[in-house]
Order: structure tokens, then sequence, then C-alpha cells
């Protein structure tokens, strides 16, 4: 009866074409339990052309964990990348500008920590793998969803049981399930009415791409805490680094007007500087390393100096204000949020897109459960086992992430000792820093 | 023509030489809407999928050799017996069967066909009908791959006469499932006592302890009406998850998974399927003497 108006049905819709968003659709839709459902993804922006990257490289980079990479795997992504490029990393330096203390993150089985991938990389990668399962996918671009009506969890009827989505061009859809993957400022959370925790930093983000005074194996991470913010080093190549640099408003938008050579010293300065050391400091540091030392050896390791920048790449400044954000709910009847549109971190610790994938990872293993069989994919019974296990998860990081960067901003000494003490005592503690 | 018609409307209530059980029906007609709210009466039920569907779905699979990818069931034909507001009817119809469901009470094939016809998947894949076992089996003979009745034998009036019929319409070496629940004291304090008239899992006068049936007195009917019985396990409810599990001992809820034996007279009929009885009465004649 009403088939001939109904709007396309579809299994899955996710909504939102970032990093996320793409690869949620792409994992689903190389699921073998997945192999004869719809799914639709939709951007609101025009389709990239990344068959051509360009040279020189994007001043928007993600760090990414080996989980994550295992994940982009699965879907067949992780081989495009390798074959475009990428910079894994063996150790990542992390120091304090207040004091000497440092904490080193390593490996022992010489295994990659992570891999510095740009942004626009990924996206090709998941680009090409969503072109490959296009008869299960279909991707809709230029298409912003304007609007979502909600079924009622036990319907009548005369009313539809699917989510309705509306596009700005008046194109219609339903699905049986919505997945948010729409960023930070959610369109699908805040149309659900789902509660968002939210704190805006009075921090910005300063991207821009290095390049390095030598060439050197540069294949460690380098995090120094300045009072403003974090400052960090990602390595892209031998002989290029990618800059994200978290202080004030103020002061951001003072490094992006600067000269290219003020803002390479500036830079040089925050990695090399010991003008925020106190002598306290330093006396109280030194005392606790050498206590370290007496009691266990290998509990302070080799300091390696960072490398210094030559230059910077024109027209790659760029800055972005900075907030935390967590949603009180991940689900509800037929919605599922990932990515940013769930949680929202600071850039200090690295984490946010790996988060996301892995909000995918576990997702995509409770769909597939359901898939098989044969349950509404919209039911909350796994939807919610979802939920459970990735707050669970992000809660504690998200958490921690926060507080690290209220205890780094801070020249206060009880503050910074404590943080001198705590940093050094976790680079003694291995239990302590596998668990990071 | 007008007594015609008369006599080929369906009635709800079905009479002599039937496994229908009338009480038993008024019982599931108060609560025909009940059925699609997974928080209510029939969240026990519901659950219980995440059981059976997997049981049912993974015995098909090990003894099939082709699978298709997305649709594990596919090209497998289904008969839901009892099949209620289609709970069971669902899940298999997404795997891919082609699946039918009878139910002897009108208003539950009402809301499963209102439930399933918003899916066009499902619409396509699945066929209520309001009748009961015996009333299919004249135009159904040997039609089905695999009958479910599941949470049924318990409520039938004549379970030896619903076994024939069952075997009539599968096809040779076809499966069936059964759950149902035993009787014993266990079954008696937990499954009416505390299920019924404490907790409320089921709605108090669903089930009468009288026509609970012991497995071996299944396994029996079933090993003596042309099945083998492949399989007997338990199962158990926990109310406070609201989840079912798989246990070995049988003395509250247990699954049967019997075989249709396909060997027999029936190997001489593949081709025409109206000769297969003169076939056979003069095989036997031939050897009767």
């Amino acid at each position: 009866r009403a088939a001939a108006s109904a709007p396309p049905l579809y299994d899955v819709v996710v909504s939102g074409g970032g990093m996320v968003g793409s690869a949620m659709a792409a994992v689903l839709g190389h699921d073998i339990h997945f192999h004869d459902k719809k799914i639709a993804l939709l951007e609101a922006g025009p389709r990239k052309d990344y068959d051509h990257m360009p040279d020189s490289y994007s001043n928007r980079v993600s760090s990414i964990s080996p989980g994550s990479a295992t994940l982009l795997s699965s879907c067949g992504a992780w081989d495009h990348v390798c074959s475009l490029r990428l910079k894994a990393f063996r150790r990542m330096q992390v120091w304090d500008a207040c004091s000497e203390a440092m904490i080193v993150f390593e490996k022992d089985d010489l295994d990659d920590m992570g891999y510095i991938v740009e942004n626009d990389v990924i996206m090709s990668a998941l680009t090409k793998q969503l072109d490959a399962v296009a008869d299960r996918v279909e991707v809709f671009y230029r298409s912003k969803a304007v609007g979502y009506s909600w079924p009622l969890p036990s319907h009548s009827c005369d009313t539809s049981p699917w989510v309705q989505i509306e596009l700005a061009d008046g194109r219609r859809l339903q699905t049986k399930l919505l997945i948010g993957a729409d960023g930070h400022n959610s369109v699908v959370r805040k149309e659900a009415e789902i509660k968002n925790i939210e704190h805006q930093y009075d921090q910005s983000a300063v991207v821009a791409t290095l390049h390095l005074s030598e060439a050197t194996d540069n294949n460690v991470a380098w995090q120094r805490f300045l009072p403003t913010g974090p400052i960090a080093l990602l390595p892209l190549s031998d002989t290029a680094s990618s800059l994200v640099w978290s202080t004030s408003h103020d002061h951001a938008s003072e490094l992006l007007a600067m000269d290219e050579e003020s803002f390479v010293d500036s830079i040089n300065s925050a990695f090399w500087s010991n003008i925020n050391h106190s002598d306290f400091i330093d006396t109280a540091g030194a005392m606790f390393r050498s206590a370290i030392s007496l009691l266990k050896p290998s509990g302070t390791a080799v300091r390696q100096l960072p490398p210094s920048v030559a230059k910077v790449d024109p027209e790659s400044r760029a800055m972005f204000p900075l907030g935390m954000g967590h949603a009180t709910e991940y689900v509800q009847h037929r919605v599922a949020l990932i990515g940013d549109a769930a949680h929202r971190v600071h850039p200090l610790a690295g984490q946010g897109v790996n988060l996301g994938f892995g909000d995918i990872a576990c997702l995509a293993h409770h769909l597939s459960a359901a898939a098989f069989n044969g349950s509404d994919l919209g039911s909350l019974k796994h939807l919610l086992k979802f939920e459970t296990e990735r707050q669970r998860h992000n809660v504690s990081l998200i958490a921690a992430t926060d507080v690290l960067k209220r205890l780094y901003s801070t020249t206060l000494a009880p503050l910074v000792l404590l943080r001198t003490w705590g940093l050094q005592a976790t680079n003694a503690l291995p239990p302590v820093k596998v668990r990071i | 023509q007008l007594l015609l018609f008369r006599f080929t409307v369906k009635r709800p209530f079905s009479t002599s030489h039937s496994s229908v059980d009338s009480k038993e029906m008024k019982k599931f007609q108060l609560l025909a809407h009940k059925w699609w709210d997974e928080e209510g009466e029939y969240a026990a039920l519901h659950s219980m999928n995440d059981i059976r569907v997997p049981f049912i779905r993974d015995t098909l699979l090990s003894m099939s050799s082709n699978y298709h990818l997305g649709n594990p069931l596919s090209g497998i034909k289904i008969l839901d017996v009892g099949c209620g507001g289609g709970l069971l009817c669902e899940p298999l119809g997404r795997l891919g069967a082609s699946v039918t469901g009878i139910d002897p009470v009108e208003d539950n094939i009402r809301t499963a066909d209102r439930h399933k016809s918003s899916d066009p998947v499902l619409a396509k894949r699945i066929q209520y009908k309001c009748s009961s076992l015996e009333e299919i089996v004249e135009e159904s003979v040997e039609t089905f791959d695999v009958i479910v009745a599941s949470e049924v034998v318990e409520h039938v009036a004549d379970l030896e006469t619903f076994i024939k019929c069952c075997s009539q319409v599968l096809k040779p070496e076809g499966s069936l499932f059964i759950t149902t629940i035993n009787k014993t004291q266990l079954s008696y304090v937990l499954g009416i006592v505390v299920a019924e008239k404490i907790m409320g899992i089921v709605p108090e006068g669903t089930h009468e302890w009288e026509k609970f049936v012991p497995p071996e007195e299944l396994e029996h009917l079933l090993e003596s009406n042309g099945f083998s019985v492949k399989m007997v396990t338990g199962m158990l409810y926990n109310p406070l998850s609201g989840s079912w599990s798989w246990m070995e001992s049988t003395s509250l809820n247990y699954a049967v998974h019997a075989v249709k034996s396909g060997a027999q007279a029936q190997a001489h009929a593949t081709d025409t399927p109206p000769e297969t009885d003169i076939q056979q009465r003069s095989a036997t004649a031939g050897t009767a003497g």
C-alpha cells in the first residue's frame, strides 16, 4: 500500500562522512553478515579527489594506535595507507617545562608504538574501500541531514517503526539504525535529545608542517608540557614533522600572525628553553630521581634531545578551538553515537580518533553478531552492550586526559612537584606505563 | 454459491480431530496486542531468540554444504507452528529462510502480519495463516524443510496427532525443532508458582503443569512416528538478567532436534508424487505374502 511513496529503507545509515563515519560504513560494508544489507553514508561535503596526493604534507594529522591500524586493516584500508604515506614511531618522550621530569614510552619488542598519518591519507584509503563495496554501501555526498524523526519503541500500525531522515534537498530516507558520526556538534545527538557534558577549554591548537634542521631517523614523538599548554612534534618523515601546539587563544592567534622565522624560533624555544625551571623544583626533582635510581636502576631513561626546526611550510599554519565533551548516553532505540559525536578530548593524549575507531570496532562486533542472529539491528538490547563497553573504556580516559590538561596548566610549585614526581614515578613503574 | 462461501470462511475455533485446545486459544487471544513489546508480557520469549535462533541456524548450517553469504538460511522452507505474533518467524526470515507461520488465534496472525508489513524483505519472505496444523496438512504434504514448534507442545490437546501431522508436512530428512517445558516438581515450583504467580515472568494461567511434557515421553512419541532424535538439551532462564542459557539438565525447559527418517519406501517416490501411494501399496502388497 504505502510502498509506492515510502522513502527508501536502509538497514543502517551513518550520518557524517569524516574518518570515523567513513570507517564505520566501510567496516560494515566488508562484514560478511552484512553481505545483503543496505547501508547509506551521508556526507554534507562534496566527494574529494584523493587520487593525487600533493607532495607537501597536510597539516591535519592523527596519531594512529596499533589497534586502530588493525581495524583499518579489517576493511582493507590499511594497505592503502601504507602504500601512500605514513610514519611509524617507536618511542614517545613526554616532559615538563617546569622541571626535568620526563617519561618515555617505548615498546620492548621493537614494534611500532603508533603511526602518524595525515587525515587525508586515511580518507583516501577509506574512500577506496567504500568504492569496493558500492553494491552494499551507498555514499550520499552533498547531503546534509536537516531533520530526524524517531519511532516510538512499540509502534502502532499507522506510524512507521523506522527512523525518518530528511535531507537538505528535500529527499527522505528511512533506516532501521541511525549511527551518528557527525562530530562534536552532532545534530543526531541534539535531535535525539541526548544530554552532552561539555566544556570549552580556553585553548586553541595551532597546527603546522615543519621542516627539521637536519635529517634524522625521526621515529620519536615529542611532547613537552608548557604552562600554557602542551606542544607536540609528530614525525612525518626523516625531514618533516607535524606540529600540534595547544595554547591560549591569544597566543595561538599571535603564532599564526607572526612571520615564519619568529614562528620557528618560538617552537625551538618552547622545546629547548629552561626558563620555567626553578631551582627548588630542579633540586627536588633531582633528589627524587636519585632516590629512584637507587631502588630501581633502570627506572630513569636516557633523555633524548628533540630535533630542532628549520622552517615551516608556508600556508600550513592553522588553528582550531579545543574543548571536551561526553554524551551521557551513546545509544537510544535505533540510534547510536560514535566518535566525536559521543566524546571529545584534548589532543594532548593523541587519542581522539583512536577512541572513535575503538567505538567502531565494538559497535561493528555487536551489529555483526546481531545480524547473524537475525535480530532487528536497531534493537536496544545489543546497542546497550556497545554503550556499556565503550563508556567504561572512554570515561576513564577522557577524565584522565582532562585532569592531565588541568594539572599541567600551571606553574604553581606544589602542583609542579606533584606532577614531576608523578611523572618520574610513572616512568619508573613498568606496569603503569604499560597500561598507558 | 452462498453455501460454498459459508463453508470456506475460516472459523477461529477448530473443534474435533484437532491438536488445538480451544481453552488455550482464549488465553492467548487476550494478549494478542502484547507480542511486540520487548519489555512486556512476552519479554522472556523475545530473549529466548538469543539461544533458539542460533540453535536452529547452527544445526541447519552444519547439515548443509552451501552457505550463502549474509543469508545463511537462504532456500530453506520453514513452518513455524503456533507462531504467535511472529517473534521467531522474523529472525528466521532475516536470515534468508522462507517462513510460513501458522497460529489458530486470528488476533495473533493479525498482529504478526502488521508487524512484518513495514519491512519489505520480511513481508516477502514470511507468510502468515490463521490455521491449525491439521488444516494445512492436505495442501502441504512434504512441503517444508524445517518445522519449528517452540513453546507450543505444552499447549496442544493431542501430542501424538500433532507429531504425526508434523511428519506429514515435513520433507524426508527434514528437521523438527521443539522447545518446551518438562513435567517435574521443579518445573511446577519454578515454572508455575514462581514464574507465573510470584514474579510474573509469564502471564498467570499461561501454563498448566498437567500438560507439560517430559523429554522421555516426547522422545518416545517422536521415535515411534518416524523421527530420529538427534539432540536434547536443557535451557535455563535467569529472571535477574532476563536472559536464557543452555544447561545439561532438562528438568525445566528443554529443546529437541529431531530428523524425519528419509529411508523407507519413500525413497522411490522422488519424481511423481501422485503415484507415490500406488507404488507404496504395490510394494508392500508384493512383500506381504
